[in-house]
């Protein structure tokens, strides 16, 4: 066989043409489960659209301005905000202490980092069960413990007042395991000659995290901000698993947009007016998502 | 290849016999409850011995996502030929057209009507019969004998005053750290049922106008039952919410002998039966020493026949909804499953009136009231959120009645429309 010489070029455009054909079975695929359902929930929110009637009138606008009157939405927006604004902060600084921590210690580092990832992968109704009972008012060792320190007991997840509290620590606590071995991989990357030369430069070990850690853990922390304000503004689980027989309860205090979707969708069947309120969090998701990277990502120059 | 070929052609050999034989086979849907799937199987072998030419299959689905899975296969066309529903969904099963009306000649509404107790009428919508069921239940009061023995209390109570001076004997601890509770107190267990249902007409007010297009509960005697009620919390601190982390709180925590009564359904006499390992008893619900005025809360699963269901199938469907709802299959159903008769003759046997278990549930049937639900999940939050506006927040009675029934009647306004 004659060897036909290559044409510059003409290997890398095939290989461009294969990479298209593969992308071409994920995209397939994303637009019939994903894009398209998304854009039929844009055009079903228009619609009175109850899936047990025959009839689903067009109404225009109407899902949409029943939802600004809508004291329970408002409610389920609060939460969801305040959810992000108490768990991702919380999960991102406690993650880095550990994570600061673990990469110093040598003994045992295997069973430390096992120990601290074990949250992320226990089922979360499994989770859910055990804070419920780690947080019983009656029975929980956390009100035995608050007594001994003459601290008067607390209702957590039955009090309107504390439950949103105590369901985003279990979420925190859930997702720290995760956010430890980000900061870890971002902690690794940083090349130790970096350190070495602060040391003979006379740097302080305060010095050296706040000039040379945090700068360049910033790409983690861009993406960790970003993926957990996505996953609190998505939050569910826990909260129906919290407070199975009131779900988002009590009174609406740990409601969350996502769960009220839910609700609206599959327990009362008002799938207009429940896609109303997917495309209103998607809009949010959206917005926030791109405020995010175009404020937090910066370049440092190493 | 050969084997792929048969393997694949199989099933279509085996439905062109079934064709050739031309059984009809209609589908049966419930929700997965061990003893139930057992007694119906038992059951559709009985009906199958008796009608060789109809098959039925049933199919069972997880209780938590049951209503979902039914209402999702009617817009998809699917699903099965007679259903099993909570009678507090008919409405919009009705409204959707998904049911289709008993057919007169077979199921007379005279003859319904006189044959069941009072309480399945919220079957009847505009003058016909959707569906009908085997069994009903009503509430009562399960009591722990050993703890109130324990307490001083010799007898069960009967009245409400009775009730309150009981479980002030029982109640160990205080607020939030009780360790016994007089009363397993829970709004979203059937206690609000007892609010609207029972506490409500004992103080002679009426919750639903007639039609159940109204609500009517916005009354002295409303906000006398929500007072009352909640007293029983912030007042009288008999007990408190979720007790037990859980989903039964109320029941687990009284099957594990914590609780002194609690008021539950005779749906829960099988896992009381199977759970409970002291001596416990049941009292019909208390009433007032002035008036005696009794009431109860009904309700039941009804069997129901679907638009899927046409020709032979109908005929079929109609046949084994008349099997399901006779009084062999009701006297089975009491044996098997533990759930009362809908018939008025079966559960005014004297032997079954006089069980020490089933007969103050039995005692219910003539004045249980059943709530013409139209949208039970949210009809129920504005109730339960009512509740908890007092006793959680401090709300006033008469503001937390005010706006149940303005979170209520604004969708009985959207149904009725």
């Amino acid at each position: 066989m004659r060897v036909r010489p290559a044409r510059p070029g003409t290997l890398r455009r095939r290989q461009t043409r294969t990479a298209y054909t593969f992308l071409l079975v994920p995209l397939l695929f994303f637009l019939v489960v994903r894009f398209i359902p998304t854009f039929l929930a844009l055009r079903l929110s228009l619609f009175d659209w109850n899936i047990l009637k025959e009839q689903q009138p067009f109404v225009g606008l109407e899902n949409y301005r029943t939802l600004l009157e809508d004291e329970k939405f408002g409610q389920a927006l609060k939460n969801t905000a305040l959810y992000t604004v108490i768990g991702v902060p919380l999960q991102i600084a406690l993650g880095l202490i550990l994570a600061l921590m673990l990469g110093r210690i040598r003994a045992l580092r295997g069973l430390y980092r096992a120990l601290y990832f074990a949250p992320y992968v226990t089922p979360i109704v499994a989770a859910a069960w055990v804070w419920q009972w780690l947080f019983s008012p009656q029975f929980g060792p956390v009100n035995t413990v608050l007594m001994w320190l003459h601290i008067p007991p607390q209702a957590f997840l039955t009090s309107p007042h504390q439950a949103l509290a105590t369901t985003a620590g279990l979420v925190v606590w859930q997702n720290l395991g995760f956010q430890v071995v980000l900061f870890l991989a971002g902690l690794a990357a940083i090349p130790r000659s970096y350190y070495e030369a602060a040391e003979i430069d006379g740097a302080s070990g305060g010095q050296a995290f706040w000039r040379i850690t945090l700068p360049l853990l910033n790409p983690t922390i861009v993406f960790s901000v970003v993926t957990g304000t996505i996953s609190y503004l998505q939050l569910f689980t826990q909260v129906v698993n919290l407070n199975f027989t009131d779900q988002g309860g009590p009174l609406g205090s740990t409601m969350t947009v996502a769960l009220y979707i839910y609700q609206l969708a599959f327990g009362r069947y008002q799938m207009g007016y429940a896609s109303a309120v997917t495309v209103i969090l998607f809009v949010i998701i959206l917005a926030i998502t791109l405020l995010q990277l175009k404020f937090l990502t910066r370049r440092y120059d190493t | 290849m050969k084997k792929l070929l048969t393997l694949a052609l199989s099933p279509l050999a085996l439905s062109l016999t079934f064709a050739a034989a031309a059984p009809v086979t209609i589908t049966y849907w419930q929700y997965d409850y061990a003893s139930k799937v057992d007694t119906m199987n038992k059951l559709i072998q009985k009906f199958e011995a008796q009608n060789p030419d109809i098959k039925v299959k049933q199919e069972t689905f997880p209780y938590d996502a049951y209503n979902q899975k039914v209402a999702t296969s009617v817009p998809a066309g699917q699903g099965p030929d007679v259903v099993n529903l909570f009678y507090g969904w008919l409405p919009q099963y009705v409204d959707s057209g998904y049911l289709q009306a008993l057919p007169r000649a077979d199921f007379p509404v005279k003859q319904i009507e006189s044959s069941f107790v009072p309480m399945i009428q919220t079957s009847k919508m505009n003058g016909q019969y959707y569906a009908l069921p085997t069994s009903v239940r009503t509430l009562a009061l399960f009591y722990n004998k050993d703890l109130l023995k324990q307490a001083g209390v010799l007898t069960p109570p009967r009245t409400w005053e009775d009730f309150i001076a009981a479980a002030q004997k029982v109640v160990k601890g205080a607020p939030p750290r009780f360790s016994v509770l007089g009363f397993g107190i829970q709004p979203d267990g059937q206690d609000y049922h007892v609010v609207r249902e029972v506490l409500v007409r004992q103080f002679g007010g009426s919750p639903y106008s007639k039609d159940g297009k109204q609500v009517t509960y916005d009354s002295d005697a409303g906000v006398k039952a929500m007072t009352f009620y909640t007293d029983l919390y912030s007042k009288y601190k008999l007990g408190t919410p979720n007790f037990f982390p859980g989903n039964n709180s109320y029941r687990d925590a009284f099957m594990a002998g914590k609780v002194g009564m609690i008021i539950d359904g005779s749906f829960a006499i099988g896992t009381i039966q199977k759970g409970a390992k002291f001596n416990w008893g049941v009292v019909p619900l208390p009433v007032f020493k002035g008036n005696g005025v009794r009431s109860n809360f009904g309700s039941y699963w009804v069997n129901g026949i679907t638009k899927n269901a046409k020709g032979d199938k109908l005929a079929a469907s109609v046949k084994f909804l008349k099997f399901l709802t006779s009084e062999d299959t009701q006297r089975t159903w009491l044996q098997a499953v533990g759930e009362i008769p809908a018939s008025k003759k079966l559960s005014n046997d004297p032997s079954l009136r006089r069980d020490p278990v089933y007969g103050p549930f039995v005692y219910a049937l003539p004045f249980a009231h059943s709530t013409l639900f139209v949208d039970e999940a949210g009809q129920r939050k504005a109730w339960v959120d009512a509740i908890n506006s007092v006793i959680l927040q401090g709300g006033s009675p008469a503001n937390a009645v005010k706006k149940a029934a303005t979170d209520e009647q604004k969708i009985l306004n959207g149904y009725y429309k």
